[in-house]
């Protein structure tokens, strides 16, 4: 039996954890720096000891930068190439669907899903955090050589636009994060299972 | 079997990741950025510039080396060639540069700053090495350029903010304003300028932070 979850994509799926988690930290550090957006009260830096750490954010965040994309840019590679990329990418109708997916798992609409590999909130969840990670990498260039790379920096609207979109993004990926562990757990062992394993 | 067999490999996986990972740790992410950087962005482009109304005061971080010895104040440049002392007055009259471009700060915050000044390069011998150091007079705080960076036609040995000749908490008499680099690298009250073969010390380098800091 073909695994549900192809090697690959289980991969560059576990990969992306601990990268998203070491980019969410690190740049934490530097956020800390010049927390203009939005201020974190001061005793979240001092317990969670992420104040004062400019330098070793930078270090850090600019090393796990370019494994974090080339395992996004793998990724997107792979299901275009494999043709994974239509169980991901919605439909013309997702937005309806995906309501009546609300509606299901909310417990209001009693009928079954129809079934298919993702279902149509699933579709938009996934395609839209791997836009997400598109939008994380330009604002991230346009922060990290404004000058250099002045076009991405006039495109994403100057240094505090990008820096606010950068952060906005990552309060983004935290909120795809409880939601796809709560959905993951109410799905169960098996489906769980198939991402390491591949079978369900 | 199989499902056994593919927890302990995402399991091994993992843990090899994670060891490869601490092994690139070892290696300074700033120099191998830096080698990226220099293959991949050059030429250096021109920094934006702004309509000089736009321009505000920036924050005056950075205090290291700016006590004492305003009055005595003098620019010592020194290259393989030979070295010389400058006045403020000998710089005036050297050809100017005025333009308003933003100061960014490795902290994250920026601001819109004109400045008057005349160009680095124009202090560089013919032929001259690898990297610039410069320090403020008591040499507690020094930065190093790469010459490139240096010898940029927006790196300017600034006199005048704003319109005003500098005050001393933004480096006055004479400070560098290099808009490819990040503000650590905007040394105040220059002392000294060394034209060097040897990549010199920086002081925030010292502290963690990448030596090369470019924008």
């Amino acid at each position: 039996m073909p695994p549900k979850h192809p090697l690959a994509i289980r991969w560059f799926h576990w990969l992306n954890f601990p990268l998203l988690s070491l980019m969410i930290w690190s740049g934490l550090l530097i956020y800390w720096a010049h927390d203009s957006f939005f201020a974190f009260p001061a005793w979240l830096y001092e317990t969670t000891g992420i104040g004062f750490r400019l330098a070793e954010g930078m270090q850090y965040h600019f090393l796990f930068m370019w494994l974090f994309a080339v395992n996004g840019v793998c990724y997107v590679a792979y299901t275009l190439l494999s043709g994974e990329w239509r169980e991901l990418v919605p439909g013309k109708d997702a937005l309806a669907q995906a309501f009546q997916v609300v509606l299901h798992d909310l417990g209001i609409r009693k009928e079954p899903l129809p079934k298919a590999k993702f279902n149509a909130a699933q579709q938009i969840a996934y395609t839209g955090v791997v836009l997400m990670g598109l939008g994380s990498l330009v604002t991230g260039l346009a922060i990290y050589r404004p000058v250099q790379l002045a076009i991405l920096h006039q495109v994403v609207g100057g240094y505090q636009n990008a820096r606010n979109l950068h952060f906005l993004l990552t309060v983004g990926y935290v909120g795809f994060f409880f939601m796809h562990v709560g959905q993951v757990v109410r799905a169960g062992w098996p489906n769980f299972r198939a991402m390491v394993t591949g079978h369900e | 079997m199989s499902n056994r067999r593919s927890f302990l490999g995402f399991g091994l996986g993992g843990v090899a990741v994670i060891a490869g990972l601490r092994q690139l740790l070892n290696v300074s992410p700033h120099e191998w950025n830096e080698a990226i950087s220099r293959k991949l962005l050059r030429p250096f482009k021109l920094a934006a510039t702004f309509p000089a109304a736009r321009a505000r005061e920036p924050r005056a971080n950075g205090q290291v080396g700016l006590e004492n010895e305003l009055e005595t104040w003098q620019l010592n440049v020194a290259s393989p060639d030979g070295a010389r002392t400058l006045s403020l007055t000998d710089l005036q009259a050297m050809p100017h540069v005025s333009m308003t471009t933003e100061l960014m700060c490795v902290e994250g915050w920026s601001e819109v700053v004109s400045w008057k000044g005349t160009l680095l390069r124009n202090l560089a011998p013919a032929n001259a090495p690898e990297y610039v150091s410069l320090s403020t007079p008591d040499e507690s705080y020094y930065v190093g350029l790469d010459l490139e960076s240096a010898l940029h036609p927006q790196t300017l040995l600034a006199w005048e903010m704003n319109g005003q000749p500098l005050t001393p908490e933004h480096g006055a008499p004479l400070r560098l304003v290099i808009p490819v680099k990040y503000g650590i690298k905007n040394i105040k009250r220059i002392g000294s300028i060394q034209f060097s073969s040897q990549r010199p010390a920086d002081y925030w380098h010292e502290r963690g932070y990448d030596w090369y800091a470019a924008l």
